[in-house]
């Protein structure tokens, strides 16, 4: 098989990405690695959603939620190492198993009772239930409020990998992204992947020739929930902070854009969405330009919401459409 | 003696209001295409729904193969071998038409908690696709997407993902709907051709077809049949004439 020009353009963002920490080194500024740090990190939770969004036609609107849950786990766990000297809290694996298995039982009981309903009423139920995360997390005094909490000391690997090291840690979130990404390529072409495709396509039919869709689409749920909860365990350690705005309903509505925004039915899509969402509100954030003592970059999201308006309008997948085509995926 | 695959007693279901199936009792026999005639809104997709369990029934008894269908859901029907097509064509219009098939074969070989295996590698669900493809002359249109299909051939693979069920019995809601005569020809020699491997309950509209092809019709007026018969006993049943092939005349 010839690689397809697509396969070409993915790949050389894949090995840009690789190489990027030495690029900022050789230009000096060490700022770009945070940043793009950070936009992966939000790809790997925009992927997990997109497994429900794109492929399941489930609209979570609550997906925040397990990001909340992996970080909050990095959180609690610092705090009490520190606080109570209780040092296996500090145990990035002990951390990362609470993380997963944490965000997992919350998947498994919000899609349990959410995958019952419909259309806009799953859209505002998902949304309730992180909502209702969020205000847990303000009402606890003990670990910030909504303040937050500040993490002292990031997790610790054991001698494996040195999460206090930025480098390290961007290739770590690097890896994640590839890691994540195969995944859901396995996924999407399994068994299981042709359930939870088939169910967005035509529930009735899906039904009439014997399948039961709602065991399926609950574990496609909770996997989702885990790489989300994971990437939440990676936030943390990158931001040595943690606080309830990280489970607010826009930081999910945020998510969703991510996915529009890098086209819903493709693999890259959402890796896309998150660069380009992040990059733009970087860009246009920092706009010196200031009219009538305004000062623009401020109010950038009156800039970004018409853009994204257009892509929706015009573009059916979002920055996945400028693409060259891949051979048909479905 | 004959045996009965399906045994339909005194159905009754409201429906909006209406009577729309009124103490139906009709019953299909082992190998019988029994086909279902009747005016619009007599009643007829509402019956093959409750059969399928789509809807289920105010009152009666279903049972099918010796088993008695009220607690059974419309994914366990399926897998106890009866498979329904739909009136208006239902399919996963952004899948090949390969992939339609497939799907319909991967839900009667076992669960679908695989999450690595390649459905596209895997020969066990391919090959049986296939096979049913090459009998419903849809092959070489395998990887075709449903949308680009023409509306007969998307008649004929609504046919081909209920027999990849490994289906006992087929319910057809009328096959021929909208199809153009050339394409219905050729559907109506597809399905004389079926029948003798599967009991079936045809609803149809296109009287040509209900006759050539039944050994038995039933005609429903306002949820009741009114006459149930061979073709020729059906022909000459004057409460069938007035009731419904008169209108005709």
């Amino acid at each position: 098989m010839t690689a397809s020009p697509r396969y070409v353009i993915n790949a050389a963002l894949l090995i840009f990405l690789a190489v990027l920490p030495f690029l900022t080194d050789w230009a000096g500024d060490s700022f770009y690695t945070g940043l793009v740090s950070r936009i992966l990190i939000l790809a790997i939770a925009a992927l997990s959603l997109n497994l429900l969004i794109g492929y399941g036609g489930m609209v979570s609107f609550g997906h925040a939620a397990y990001i909340g849950v992996g970080a909050y786990v990095v959180g609690i766990g610092a705090f009490h190492a520190f606080e109570d000297g209780i040092d296996w809290m500090l145990n990035g694996y002990a951390q990362l198993a609470a993380a997963l298995f944490g965000s997992a039982v919350i998947a498994l009981i919000i899609g349990a009772i959410s995958l019952r309903t419909r259309g806009v009423y799953f859209i505002m139920i998902t949304m309730a239930f992180s909502q209702m995360l969020y205000f847990s997390a303000v009402g606890v005094e003990t670990y910030g409020a909504d303040d937050g909490l500040t993490i002292y000391s990031r997790s610790d690997m054991l001698g494996l990998i040195d999460l206090n090291n930025e480098k390290s840690l961007y290739y770590l979130i690097f890896l994640s992204l590839l890691v994540v990404l195969y995944l859901m390529h396995r996924l999407v072409g399994s068994p299981f992947g042709n359930v939870i495709r088939g169910t967005r396509s035509n529930e009735a039919r899906m039904r009439a020739i014997g399948f039961s869709p709602y065991k399926y689409r609950l574990t496609a749920f909770v996997i989702a929930g885990v790489i989300a909860g994971y990437a939440g365990f990676l936030m943390a350690n990158l931001n040595d902070f943690v606080s309830p705005d990280l489970m607010h309903w826009t930081r999910s509505g945020d998510l969703i854009i991510m996915i529009v925004l890098g086209g819903m039915s493709s693999l890259f899509g959402p890796l896309y969405g998150a660069l380009a969402f992040l990059i733009l509100e970087e860009l246009l954030s920092s706009i010196p330009l200031t009219v009538g003592g305004l000062r623009i970059g401020e109010y950038w999201q009156l800039i970004f919401g018409p853009l994204l308006i257009l892509i929706v309008l015009y573009a059916r997948n979002g920055i996945d459409s400028f693409l060259p085509a891949a051979r048909k995926e479905e | 003696m004959t045996v009965n695959i399906l045994t339909v007693e005194k159905l009754v279901k409201h429906y909006d209001g209406l009577l729309a199936t009124d103490e139906l009792s009709i019953d299909v026999r082992d190998g019988e295409l029994h086909a279902i005639i009747g005016p619009n809104g007599a009643g007829k997709t509402t019956l093959i729904k409750q059969l399928t369990g789509e809807i289920s029934p105010d009152s009666g008894r279903i049972t099918f193969a010796g088993r008695n269908l009220r607690r059974l859901t419309e994914p366990q029907r399926s897998h106890i071998g009866l498979a329904r097509s739909f009136q208006i064509t239902s399919l996963f219009k952004n899948f090949t038409v390969l992939d339609n098939v497939r799907l319909a074969v991967q839900a009667h070989s076992g669960h679908s908690f695989h999450f690595w295996r390649k459905v596209k590698d895997d020969d066990r669900l391919t090959e049986p696709a296939l096979d049913i493809l090459r009998e419903m002359g849809l092959d070489d249109r395998a990887e075709t997407l449903v949308a680009n299909l023409s509306h007969g051939e998307q008649r004929q693979l609504e046919i081909a993902v209920a027999l990849a069920t490994k289906p006992k019995m087929l319910l057809l809601d009328e096959p021929m709907a909208g199809m153009s005569g050339e394409d219905s020809e050729r559907l109506v020699a597809h399905l004389a051709k079926l029948k003798s491997r599967f009991s079936i309950l045809l609803v149809e509209h296109d009287m040509d077809a209900v006759f050539s092809l039944a050994d038995r019709i039933s005609v429903l007026v306002y949820g009741q049949a009114i006459a149930t018969g061979t073709p020729e006993e059906i022909r000459s049943n004057e409460k069938v004439r007035q009731a419904y092939l008169g209108e005709e005349e």
